[in-house]
């Protein structure tokens, strides 16, 4: 039995080729009927992947034809930049997959509800069998040991994950903190959002135009303060979240000093995403105030993002100890054999045992 | 006998801090059980010690210098068990056990462990003296410990320099109760422990006597003024290492000038 996996990825294959090939609800029957025993479909927006077990080798090409939306226009014109990977390079990279590791953003966990999602769904229809439940099942075991034993899902990468981090390593629990949104943008709504989902009630929206205020704050479950009292506001509110199209600064350290002069042992967070800057930097050298601006808020993503890269190896160590003794387990049930050159067929990229 | 008791403590102790150094190398540390375990049962070992030398000085063991270090490592022991989980402050520990291990490993490589010549008679109150007090030097260093975390916390806050170790740090609101809690805690057993060292029924050295009221006024300064909000947090965890500080050169101070009857 011969174990691979043809597919495309962000990796190798911009949108639009990648919607191309994204297969359809019938892939996994077609798939077994061009010759694989078992067939599963993984196909998400940075991805399309088929892992198949066949009795005879499958080519690349009869995969993408099965892939193509189109069926009638399947063939393809051009190479497209499709990578196969067969037998132990194929579980190390379902495994790296599941783990997060193949992810444009590094250790998403998305990635492991979708290949489960995928499973679930062959193996209702019959198209995975025993070996492919047996690869994934390891897959998604492989995958939780890499989340518990490494932090490649530390961190936030957006900046709003960031800004609700940030607030959370300030405050603890959101539950009891007020929160001023000034301007009513798409961004510091987002950001109210999340805020929202992480237990904030007190909730406040300030913006030139009232109706636009009215507008946000019943969105998100605030209420609206009036323009003019939104720096008064400074002295019960913990987070400030800024977002203005205002070409002036609005919040210097002297207009805020008198605002703090009660809440000495209350922090301050202000979170400034407006471009130009709604708060003067100097700001944050006030005591007891934190000013993130949009790029202070992505350095922390970055730094975040370098985080998870580092943990990289840990990973593949994890990984590679599996791949090894998940090869024990099934030899001589599958030709688990060191992949080859043979697979350059039309179509075929070399194959890449990382690509991060 | 009871030296080893101390060394298997000590190994204990510096357990957790190669668990925490080879998992902050790795990038990948979680304050877990390990620490608390290897903690709890350093202490245990610290109490059966302490207990053992109770037993055979017929006293509380604090009858010299290198007894005064491992019941002041015992306290902030104590502390760390009675505080740290209730405030989610486990990353504590990790700067915990090494404070402990340097006071035990000084006291076990010094040669301070010298029995006095005359067997020194039970004295309830002096015991009770000193050894509130060292419980209360205890909460002091811890207090000191959670002053440490805030000022890192805050400072890579401020600096947007977000480390590793950044991520296990407990909230600084949290980390700010903390300290206001253990300085109150360590300000009356204080205030107890020098209270009691009225009714030994020794005269007492003027100097300290002078310089304990000064630790007393300093912590009494700090409590005001957070109390009255004329200190920001940073103050006052600055203030709470200096205030450790100087309570350590008074302990110094104490157990090498004072005379050994009328110790700490």
């Amino acid at each position: 039995m011969n174990l691979f996996c043809v597919g495309l990825s962000h990796h190798t294959a911009d949108v639009e080729t990648r919607e191309r090939f994204a297969g359809h609800a019938e892939t996994d029957c077609i798939l077994r009927g061009a010759g694989c025993t078992e067939a599963l479909l993984l196909a998400t927006c940075n991805r399309v992947e088929v892992y198949a077990a066949s009795e005879k080798r499958v080519s690349t090409d009869e995969i993408a034809r099965c892939l193509a939306r189109n069926i009638e226009n399947g063939r393809s014109e051009y190479a497209p930049p499709f990578y196969r990977y067969e037998d132990e390079k194929c579980v190390q990279h379902l495994f790296c997959v599941t783990s997060g590791l193949d992810s444009m953003v590094v250790g998403e966990s998305e990635i492991f509800g979708q290949a489960k999602k995928a499973y679930e769904s062959a193996r209702k229809s019959g198209s995975a069998g025993p070996c492919l439940h047996r690869l994934f099942q390891r897959a998604f075991r492989v995958a939780k040991q890499v989340r518990t034993h490494t932090e490649i899902t530390r961190g936030s990468v957006s900046v709003g994950s960031v800004a609700v981090d940030l607030a959370q390593r300030i405050f603890g629990q959101l539950s009891s903190c007020k929160v001023l949104v000034l301007g009513a943008g798409e961004t510091s709504e987002r950001t109210a959002r999340a805020l929202v989902s992480r237990g904030v009630a007190d909730l406040r929206v300030s913006n030139r135009s009232t109706d636009r205020a009215q507008e946000l704050a019943q969105r998100v479950g605030g209420r609206a303060v009036r323009f003019d009292e939104w720096l008064q506001q400074c002295r019960e509110i913990d987070i400030l979240i800024t977002s203005t199209s205002s070409e002036t600064v609005l919040l210097t350290p002297e207009s805020l000093a008198p605002m703090l002069r009660n809440r000495v042992d209350r922090p301050l967070f202000v979170i400034d995403i407006a471009v130009p800057r709604d708060v003067d930097p100097s700001v944050n050298k006030m005591h007891g105030v934190y000013l993130y601006d949009i790029d202070s808020l992505q350095s922390v993503a970055e730094q975040s993002l370098a985080l998870r890269r580092e943990q990289i190896s840990v990973a593949e160590e994890i990984i590679a100890e599996h791949v090894a003794d998940f090869g024990k387990s099934v030899s001589g049930k599958l030709n688990y054999k060191t992949p080859s050159t043979e697979h350059r067929a039309l179509g075929e990229t070399p194959l890449h045992t990382s690509e991060l | 006998m009871d030296r080893q008791l101390l060394i298997v403590s000590t190994v204990c102790f510096l357990a957790a801090i190669g668990r925490t150094i080879v998992a902050l190398r790795a990038g990948i540390f979680r304050p877990g059980r390990f620490n608390f375990l290897s903690i709890g049962l350093g202490f245990i070992f610290q109490t059966a010690f302490l207990s053992i030398r109770g037993h055979t000085l017929g006293r509380c063991p604090l009858t010299n210098l290198f007894e005064v270090f491992i019941f002041l490592a015992w306290s902030v022991a104590l502390i760390y068990m009675l505080v740290g989980p209730a405030y989610r402050l486990s990353l504590m520990g990790a700067f915990t056990a090494p404070l402990v291990v340097l006071l035990q490993g000084f006291a076990l490589i010094a040669p301070i462990d010298i029995r006095h010549p005359v067997k020194l008679l039970a004295n309830a109150w002096l015991e009770f003296h000193a050894s509130i007090s060292l419980v209360a030097y205890g909460a002091f260093a811890l207090a000191c410990i959670a002053a440490a975390m805030y000022l890192v916390q805050e400072r890579q806050l401020k600096t947007h320099q977000l480390h590793s170790i950044f991520s296990h740090l407990a909230p600084l609101t949290d980390l700010f109760a903390a300290i206001t809690r253990l300085l109150w805690w360590g300000f009356a057993l204080y205030t107890v422990g020098l209270a009691s060292g009225f009714f030994v029924g020794q005269p007492l050295p003027y100097v300290q006597v002078v310089c304990a009221f000064g630790v007393w006024l300093l912590y009494a300064a700090i409590l005001q003024g957070r109390h009255l909000r004329r200190l920001a947090p940073k103050h006052v965890a600055a203030l709470c290492i200096v205030g450790f500080s100087a309570a350590v050169a008074l302990l110094w101070g104490i157990t090498f000038t004072a005379q050994m009857p009328s110790l700490p």
